[in-house]
């Protein structure tokens, strides 16, 4: 984590407002019962765009929309490489039979968090069906997983990080691609 | 996070930070046994073998549990059906287990050092199940827990541990929790079963049992452990019972919020008064949920600490 020398600024926080703005606009056309949405934030970068992403989506709405959290570290395929995750909590209700999960991170790449995420909403209870809202699409992708709403797409090479600074209030102020 | 290591040998080596860490994890780990699925696939794969050389059951059901919750496979391993009687030593049982692919190997001793002793030629994990009189980690470490859970902070918390402290492994661990974490600790009990020089740990020592408990906001009764003493310990139960057993009165002594703990098994009518042990103050049966959660959190944790050694 040390040696990431070279950091660029790739997005400013008015271009990353309005697209999460957008999302939140798409949301809204696709599902269109609000009571029916609930945002679930991925530990823990996901957590505060999921809050934000409620705040808009619920004046969209014109009613409150459920957010909650998941932590995919449990379910993780490479907790022997990358030793044990940090726990942080779940928060999900347990009856989800008739609602629509969307799944919300800052960045997907191999798409592995996602399927561990998946599975530990699966673990609570049978959605009526999940999707999946990110800020950013770095691409790289080593699993069949697709994102259905997309702040922006971001063309990386393998070895660079995206991170996604936020805002006190939880808002996207940066995004920096760094170079390791 | 703070955690890099890949055993759990005792409480005494770890610093504030790692008990820290391995307290949040368990809280999480509590959340998936409140679910209606209690199984996570963490240790998917994963062998876990319960080698008990000393008799118990409730810390190896609740090791069995805890591996099950966290899909690992878990084969129990006891003295008495085992090759020990045929004459073979430690090191070769433990080798023999590490031959089946043990990833980690819960170890129950009656000898102080038994599980230090594995770590040091084992490449398995070692997760110490309790070693003679000497400590017995993942019990403090459920002790701690449900007293946080209680009452949000450990530092400055007066707790008064009760009863055999020569003989326990649970006081040992739990003191060194305690104080790490910032407890004040005052042990009290008969002055064979108390000797002084646990104020070396850093304690209070008093065979004064009023004075014990006045102020306490935790009383943590051990059991009097019949078969690791000598018959001239105390004169005779009764009488330990009349000094030393915990009743109404005596409690009465305590912050009206103290929270009464045991580990188990409790001798109803000896170091508790039977009412008590069913009173709302009460949580002993806590501890034992609560064991479940630490133990997950503990077999998590010492599974990922190579791969942490290696990163960090």
């Amino acid at each position: 984590m040390a040696d990431r020398s070279v950091s660029r600024t790739v997005l400013e926080a008015d271009a990353l407002a309005r697209a999460w703005r957008r999302v939140a606009h798409e949301i809204a056309e696709a599902h269109t019962a609000g009571g029916a949405v609930i945002l679930v934030g991925i530990q823990r970068g996901g957590v505060a765009l999921a809050q934000q992403l409620g705040e808009t989506l619920g004046s969209i709405y014109d009613q409150a929309v459920a957010v909650g959290s998941v932590e995919p570290g449990l379910h993780r395929d490479d907790l022997s490489q990358r030793g044990m995750a940090e726990l942080r909590p779940t928060e999900l209700p347990g009856d989800m039979a008739d609602k629509v999960v969307v799944l919300v991170d800052d960045v997907l790449s191999t798409g592995r968090t996602v399927r561990a995420s998946i599975d530990a909403v699966m673990a609570f209870g049978r959605p009526r069906c999940i999707r999946l809202a990110v800020l950013i699409d770095r691409g790289h992708r080593e699993l069949p997983i697709r994102p259905d709403f997309v702040g922006k797409s971001l063309p990386t090479h393998p070895d660079e990080h995206v991170e996604v600074r936020l805002s006190e209030q939880g808002a996207p102020s940066t995004v920096e691609i760094l170079s390791l | 996070m703070s955690w890099h290591r890949k055993n759990l040998l005792d409480i005494e080596s770890l610093t504030a930070g790692e008990l820290t860490t391995v307290l949040d994890t368990a809280r999480e780990f509590k959340a998936v046994g409140e679910r209606d699925i209690k199984k996570v696939p963490a240790l998917q794969g994963k062998t876990v073998v319960n080698f008990f050389v000393e008799p118990s059951t409730r810390t190896r059901v609740s090791f069995e549990l805890s591996a099950k919750r966290l899909s690992a496979d878990i084969i129990n391993f006891s003295a008495d059906a085992s090759s020990f009687q045929k004459g073979e030593s430690l090191k070769d049982t433990a080798r023999t287990l590490e031959a089946l692919n043990a990833d980690i190997i819960v170890i129950r001793h009656k000898a102080a050092g038994a599980p230090h002793f594995l770590a040091r030629f084992l490449n398995s994990h070692v997760v110490n199940a309790g070693d003679g009189a000497h400590e017995h980690p993942t019990q403090a470490l459920l002790d701690v827990f449900t007293i946080r859970e209680k009452k949000g902070d450990i530092a400055g918390l007066n707790v008064t541990i009760l009863g055999d402290i020569l003989f326990s492994r649970v006081a040992r661990s739990n003191i060194w929790a305690l104080r790490k974490l910032g407890a004040n600790v005052t042990l009290c009990g008969p002055s064979t079963l108390v000797p002084r020089v646990f104020e070396q740990m850093g304690c209070r020592v008093t065979y004064d049992l009023d004075e014990a408990l006045a102020n306490a906001d935790v009383i943590n009764l051990l059991r009097i452990q019949h078969e690791r003493q000598r018959k001239t310990m105390f004169p005779s139960i009764g009488e330990y019972a009349r000094l030393f057993g915990l009743n109404r009165t005596r409690l009465a002594k305590a912050k009206p919020d103290a929270l009464i703990m045991h580990p188990g098994p409790m001798n109803r009518g000896v170091e508790i008064e039977s009412e008590l042990a069913d009173c709302d103050r009460a949580v002993i049966l806590e501890q034992v949920t609560n064991g479940i959660a630490v133990r997950m959190a503990v077999l998590y944790l010492v599974n990922g600490g190579n791969a942490a050694e290696m990163n960090a």
